[in-house]
Order: C-alpha cells, then sequence, then structure tokens
C-alpha cells in the first residue's frame, strides 16, 4: 500500500508516468508464473534479470505492426477507412500508436516510414508535404513521448526517406529514434551522406548493417520484402511480429559468484543461462496460453502482427566488467587479448547452450530464443551494456574499437550496437564518416551510431535523450519522456559524458 | 635499399586531411619558416643539443650514440620536450622507409578511403613519398600531397604519376608579403600553381587571412587569373589565421572577424571559384 501511495503522490512524474507506475505495482502483487529453486538462487543474488517485466505479464515486450499492411487497409477495430491522403495515413498511424501496447506502454515501433509514407507524396510539393510531416514527428514526440519508440528508413532511396531526415533535423526531436538500413550496394552514397548530416545536426538516424540483418529471419507471407525492423533501442525484431520478452544474464553480477574461470564458465554460466531459459519459456507460455492477449487483440485478427513471428530476447549485459573480475584487474577488455579471447569464448559458451534450447511458441526463431546484447536502462552502476568497452577504457585507435565491436557483434541476432560522440568538424566532412560506416559494415560490425559531442540530443544506450530534460530530471522536476529518467540515471553511472570522442 | 625519411607522427584516422577518411603522415623538416605555423615542432631535424633529455618527466628521453634516442613506450606525450627544444625539433621523429609506414597504413583498412603526406614539407622527400604512394595505389588507397610549393613539382614526374592530387598552400600572392611571412620567395609556388593546374593535379589550393599581414584579395584574384576556366571546378580554401600552436611576433595576433572571411568567401565566389570553404 505505502508503494502505490508513494506512486501517487510523487512530485516528480507525470499523471501517464503514474499511471504506468501504480499499473506495474497492480500486476506485481500477483506471481501466476512459478520460478525454480534455481533461477530464484541466481536471481536473488542478481545475477539473471527479468527485466522487471511484471510478474503477468499480459502483453508482448515489443509489438512491430506491419505498418504498411495498415496503410493498404485500415482498421475494422478503429474504424478506420483505407487512407487515400497522406493526411489520412499520417491520422490513422497517430490512431494506431495510441492503440499498440508494450512493455512501456507505448508503443516501441513507429513504422518503416518512409516505405509507409512515400506512396502518398505523389501530387504535392517539398512544401505541402514537410509541414505534415514534421507536425506527425511532433506528435509523436509529444504523445508517444518515449524515446524507445523507433522509426526505420531505407536502405532504397526515396523521397519519403529524404524529407523525413530533413524534417527530423528541423524538429529536433528525441522522439522516434530513426535508423537507416544501410547498404553500400543499395543505397546511394548522396542519401547516406545526407544522412550523416543529419546525424551530426540531431544525433539522427542509427546505421543498420542491412546485409547482415536482412537474412535473419523469414519472411513474412505476403509482407515487405525485407523482414526485420529495429526498435525500441536496438532490437533486431520480425516484422509483423515482435518479442515476447527480454530476460538478461548479468555477466558481472556472475563473475562475482566464481571460483574461477573453469567454475564461471562450466558451472555457473550454464546453470544461470539454463535457469533463465527455463523461466523464459514459462513466461512465454503464460503469455500465450494465459493472458488472452494473442487470442484477443485486433493487431492479431487484422493481420498487422502475427503470433507465429514473435521471438524471445536472451540477453547478456556486464562483459566488460566481468572478463575483469575473471581475469583481475590488469586486464584490459578492449585492447588486450587475453581479455577479448576470453569474452569471445564466454559468448560461444551462451551462444551454443541457447542455440540448442527448445524455445516454445518461437517459429519465427527456428524454435529458438535469440541473443541480445542488453543495454542496461536507469542507474546501472558496474555494468557496461552489453559487450561494450567500458567508457574510460576505449582503445586509442578508432578502428580497433571497430574491429573488436565486429568480433563480438557476430553473436547477436536480434540487437547489439556501438555509440561514437564525434567531433562536431566531422559536419564538414561526412565523407569520412560514409568511409568509417563502410569500413565497419564491410568488417561485420551490425550497428553503429554517431552524435556531435557538442550535442543537445545524446544517445545515452541506443536511445536518445536531451541533456537539457536530463538536467531537470536531475533538479526535481517532472519531464515529458520517461526516457529522460532512465537516461540521466544512466549517463550518471556509466559516465557517458566522458565518451571518448572520436573522428578529431 | 628503400629510401627512409623522417616521421614526425601518423595520425590513422583524420578529417581534415582531403576529403574522406584518410591517414594522414607528417614528415618533419620543411625548407620554410611560416610566422603563423601551427606546429613549428616540425620544421627542423633534431641535432642532438639534448636540451629535452633532463626536462623529460617520464624519462624517456637519453642521449646514445651523440644521437637522442626516444622510448616510445616510456613516453607520456605531454610535449614537455617540444616545448622547451631551442631548434624547432622534435626527438619524438622516427626514420622509416615506404615498406615500414604503409605496413601501418595497410592496418587502416578498410576505413580509409587513401593516405595523406604533409608535414614539415614532405616533397623534400620525394623519393620515400613516390615508394610509399605505389604501394598504397596498389592497395586501392587514394594519395594526396598537401604541399607549400616550395619544391618543384616538374622535377619529380615519377611522384606526380602516383599521385591524385596537391592540396597546394598558395598563402599569398606578394612577393615581399610571402618573404616576410615565410622567410622564403613564392616564384616556385608560382609556377608550380601553373603546373599542377594544366595537369589536373590541384586538389585544393589554400590561402591565410592574416590581419594586415596578407593579401588574400590579391591572392584571389591572381589565382583565378592563372586557374582561367578551371577555377569552376577548383575548391579554395580560405584559411582564418588562428593563433593556436603559434610562436613568435604572430603569437598574439587576433583571428579575422567572421564578417571579414564572409567578404573574401563572396570575392572568391565573384573571381569564378566553384567550391569555397572558409575555415
Amino acid at each position: 500500500m505505502g508503494e502505490y501511495l508513494d506512486i501517487i503522490t510523487a512530485r516528480n512524474l507525470t499523471y501517464g508516468q503514474k499511471l504506468l507506475r501504480l499499473a506495474q505495482a497492480a500486476e506485481n502483487s500477483v506471481h501466476p508464473i512459478p520460478t525454480t529453486r534455481e533461477f530464484d538462487w541466481f536471481f536473488e543474488r542478481d545475477a539473471i534479470c527479468d527485466m522487471h517485466e511484471g510478474n503477468a505479464p499480459y502483453r508482448p515486450r515489443y509489438i512491430c505492426c506491419d505498418m504498411e499492411r495498415f496503410a493498404r487497409q485500415g482498421s475494422d477495430f478503429l474504424r478506420l477507412d483505407a487512407p487515400e491522403t497522406l493526411d489520412d495515413l499520417l491520422m490513422n498511424l497517430q490512431i494506431l500508436y495510441q492503440n499498440v501496447p508494450s512493455v512501456t506502454g507505448r508503443p516501441v515501433y513507429a513504422g518503416q516510414l518512409d516505405r509507409v509514407i512515400d506512396p502518398f507524396l505523389s501530387g504535392l510539393s517539398d512544401d505541402e508535404a514537410m509541414p505534415r510531416l514534421k507536425r506527425f514527428l511532433t506528435y509523436i514526440d509529444r504523445t508517444v513521448a518515449s524515446g524507445y519508440c523507433h522509426a526505420n528508413l531505407g536502405p532504397e532511396d526515396t523521397r519519403a526517406a529524404r524529407l523525413l531526415l530533413q524534417a527530423d533535423a528541423e524538429v529536433h526531436n528525441a522522439v522516434p529514434n530513426f535508423t537507416l538500413k544501410y547498404d553500400p550496394e543499395i543505397t546511394p552514397d548522396d542519401l547516406a551522406r545526407f544522412a550523416l548530416k543529419t546525424s551530426m545536426a540531431c544525433a539522427n538516424p542509427a546505421y543498420a548493417n542491412d546485409r547482415l540483418l536482412r537474412g535473419i529471419y523469414p519472411p513474412a507471407a505476403d509482407g515487405p520484402h525485407d523482414s526485420y525492423t529495429v526498435v525500441s533501442c536496438y532490437n533486431v525484431l520480425p516484422i509483423r511480429g515482435g518479442a515476447y520478452c527480454l530476460d538478461r544474464v548479468k555477466l558481472s553480477q556472475l563473475a562475482d559468484l566464481a571460483t574461477g574461470i573453469d567454475h564461471f564458465l562450466d558451472e555457473l554460466l550454464p546453470s544461470a543461462t539454463a535457469a533463465l531459459l527455463d523461466h523464459m519459456n514459462a513466461r512465454v507460455r503464460f503469455l500465450v496460453e494465459d493472458s488472452n492477449f494473442f487470442q484477443t487483440s485486433f493487431l492479431v485478427r487484422e493481420g498487422l502482427i502475427e503470433r507465429e513471428r514473435f521471438c524471445g530476447m536472451f540477453g547478456v549485459i556486464g562483459m566488460h566488467e566481468c572478463v575483469e573480475k575473471l581475469l583481475g584487474e590488469g586486464c584490459a577488455y578492449g585492447t588486450d587479448p587475453e581479455a577479448n579471447d576470453l569474452a569471445d569464448r564466454i559468448m560461444q559458451r551462451i551462444d551454443a547452450q541457447v542455440a540448442a534450447f527448445p524455445a516454445v511458441y518461437s517459429e519465427v526463431g527456428g524454435g529458438r530464443y535469440m541473443l541480445h546484447a542488453q543495454a542496461g536502462f536507469g542507474d546501472q552502476a558496474a555494468s557496461t551494456p552489453g559487450v561494450r568497452i567500458r567508457v574510460g577504457s576505449e582503445p586509442e585507435v578508432f578502428f580497433d574499437h571497430i574491429r573488436h565491436s565486429a568480433r563480438m557483434h557476430r553473436f547477436f541476432t536480434c540487437g547489439v550496437s556501438d555509440i561514437f560522440p564525434v567531433e562536431p568538424t566531422a559536419s564538414h566532412n561526412v565523407d569520412a564518416l560514409l568511409d568509417v560506416v563502410k569500413g565497419a559494415f564491410a568488417v561485420g560490425d551490425t550497428y553503429l551510431s554517431f552524435y556531435p559531442s557538442d550535442s543537445d540530443l545524446v544517445r545515452i544506450t541506443g536511445f536518445l535523450v536531451k541533456r537539457s530534460e536530463m538536467e531537470k530530471f536531475a533538479r526535481g522536476e517532472a519531464v515529458l519522456a520517461d526516457t529522460s529518467h532512465d537516461g540521466e540515471g544512466n549517463w550518471r553511472a556509466n559516465a557517458l559524458a566522458d565518451r571518448k570522442v572520436r573522428l578529431g | 635499399m628503400p629510401t627512409r625519411a623522417p616521421i614526425n607522427k601518423i595520425i590513422p584516422f583524420s578529417l581534415v586531411d582531403g576529403p574522406g577518411s584518410r591517414c594522414s603522415i607528417f614528415l618533419q623538416g620543411c625548407n620554410i619558416a611560416c610566422a603563423y605555423c601551427h606546429n613549428p615542432e616540425t620544421q627542423r631535424l633534431c641535432v642532438s643539443c639534448g636540451a629535452c633529455v633532463a626536462r623529460c618527466p617520464a624519462g624517456a628521453l637519453r642521449i646514445e650514440g651523440g644521437r637522442v634516442m626516444w622510448d616510445r613506450d616510456a613516453c607520456v606525450q605531454c610535449d614537455t620536450c617540444i616545448r622547451v627544444c631551442p631548434h624547432r625539433a622534435s626527438p619524438k621523429v622516427m626514420w622509416m622507409d615506404a615498406d615500414e609506414v604503409f605496413r601501418i597504413v595497410r592496418s587502416y583498412q578498410p576505413f580509409i578511403r587513401g593516405i595523406t603526406v604533409s608535414g614539415g614539407e614532405c616533397m623534400l622527400q620525394p623519393g620515400f613519398v613516390r615508394e610509399l604512394f605505389a604501394r598504397c595505389r596498389a592497395a586501392g588507397l587514394g594519395t594526396l600531397i598537401d604541399s607549400n610549393g616550395c619544391v618543384d613539382f616538374s622535377a619529380y614526374p615519377d611522384l606526380l604519376a602516383v599521385t591524385d592530387g596537391v592540396m597546394l598552400d598558395v598563402k599569398s600572392w606578394d612577393a615581399d608579403v610571402f618573404m616576410r611571412l615565410t622567410g622564403a620567395g613564392n616564384g616556385v609556388v608560382k609556377r608550380n600553381l601553373a603546373y599542377l593546374a594544366e595537369r589536373d593535379k590541384i586538389e585544393e589550393l589554400r590561402i591565410v587571412a592574416v590581419p594586415g599581414r596578407t593579401d588574400p584579395e590579391r591572392t584571389i584574384a591572381r589565382i583565378a587569373e592563372v586557374l582561367g576556366a578551371r577555377a569552376a571546378t577548383t575548391t579554395l580554401k580560405i584559411i582564418a589565421f588562428r593563433p593556436f600552436g603559434v610562436v613568435g611576433e604572430l603569437a598574439d595576433m587576433p583571428a579575422p572577424a567572421d564578417e571579414r572571411m564572409a567578404e573574401l568567401e563572396a570575392l572568391a565566389h565573384a573571381a569564378g571559384f566553384g567550391d569555397v570553404q572558409v575555415r
């Protein structure tokens, strides 16, 4: 009861934020999903974690609607005709966003916006289209108001992609996040350059290695020709599907329990992984069999999502601290070959175990859960996101950093990324950034993003926040986007202001 | 016997030394001495006077066989040695041949599109540069030279054959102004301008605006005359003097005002330059 009243009377939460927290508190007052003793043992020691998704999940963590289909057919449930004009389309999308749930209560996927919008631009001049697109983006920023909301562009060049990039540079919002699916063989250099200039203006878009990501999931029947989306921070998920849940092993905390490397690799890690995988099956079963979400949601009925295209995400975090603890303080993950090799071995073990585990209701993942480099949220002291190198220990030469990333990226099928602040002078030579992105993608990096080191908009673990909003929240004021809360905690805990500035 | 050259520094990634992502190689030694030089410690070769040795806080310098030796691993990059050097040199220079430098350059692929050699004045080591460029070309890397133009390019056709372009620092047109600024004449610079323009080997031209000390209006006009129609496809960079790193008489000179730079930019466009950048 005290917990409810604390939420109700909080001075630094908006009404919407209070509502979400009250719902979470109510959900956590029941315990329908049994946990095993092994799970409890690791859970109590904070070595595995259910991401506070709730004791009784009643909606999938992330939903990736087929927005192109929605743009063609409208919706019976929402009583919306198929759109004929751009105004119809944008209104329909805005209405749909209010009706797509997620773990945050707000949609994490705004759509492959260029493909959705482009057909509706014919007959409109740029001067007519731009104000509409800017209003649309600002609508998303002020109503969805969550940095986890993510829109996709590319890899093809379209008029819509260019107008959206231009609009985003002008509105300068943290929401939505944008990713450009990039393939040098498909995306023309001048669109890539334009995107990079935009990144230097407003930290959007980030860049996904389309060549490597497009083969991960099978395509949806009669669906868009590419089968994946990038949503939330940087989760790579099936279009017309999504993620049931995200559960994670916290390698740093797991290493605290180890008596040595062999103990960690041969006993602790397999046990923790097994306990987590079993728990994921229990969660997914509850969601699919008991919550009635898939049985009753209009999104399924109208074909915007399919239950068979949902997968579970197995997350990994804190590799840097883990390797440091196992090898001793002198060993620097990122620059030390011994530390990097141990990290590789750890990931190989996890990968093999997850790949051999029979995941329930996971048709789109080939009956398996997918690996995700979990970025952390809120106060995450002593846990560097995913498999990243801790701030302050970055390799001197930028290219060495990227090579390290590429080596670790190869394990993660549903999302991993790197974030680099760059010298503002890079905006005068985006060709240099383009060369770096091409090089990075050629060596196997799957996703990266840049922001100018003097920008108000900064990328936290994957989502954007304004420094000015974080400062307000730190002073005790309520702010519109609750990702500013997560951002503020993470900014401090992971010393993100001290990230090594690149490309000077 | 491969030619060795004195290498001041190799920067794996530079975005201010030519288009795209480039590895920048700075050679030691220069044939002029510009009053506004930002890195005067690249102007001369070390004479082993030893003034820096005792002052190194990390014990990274010692005298051996009459020469100052630098321990790269012990060095903490404080640049004290550079600051106390009375000679405009640096003890951190490494003598390397084209194979050794190329091995380093290669390790940065595929992130770079080319290399730029600069300095100091890299045309004081034309044999080395030619050998390095030949290797880079074979590996699909672009090759650019950043030069003060005081060495005659026409004497090195083999080098030009493996060079994509030259970033030529014209600085100033009037011979007296140039002499007062650099201690040298600019006859060769003007000849190089025409020679390189004719062969389409100009990557970009640079002039500098130092309040009261240079003649940018005249320089812009005269360069445009030499280039003729080629000006339309030439990049001209107008650089505002900044005192950072400058020693000597210009150390306290202020930078030119933004309005002044805007004036010069407009002038350059009017004179026919296709691409004008103010820095």
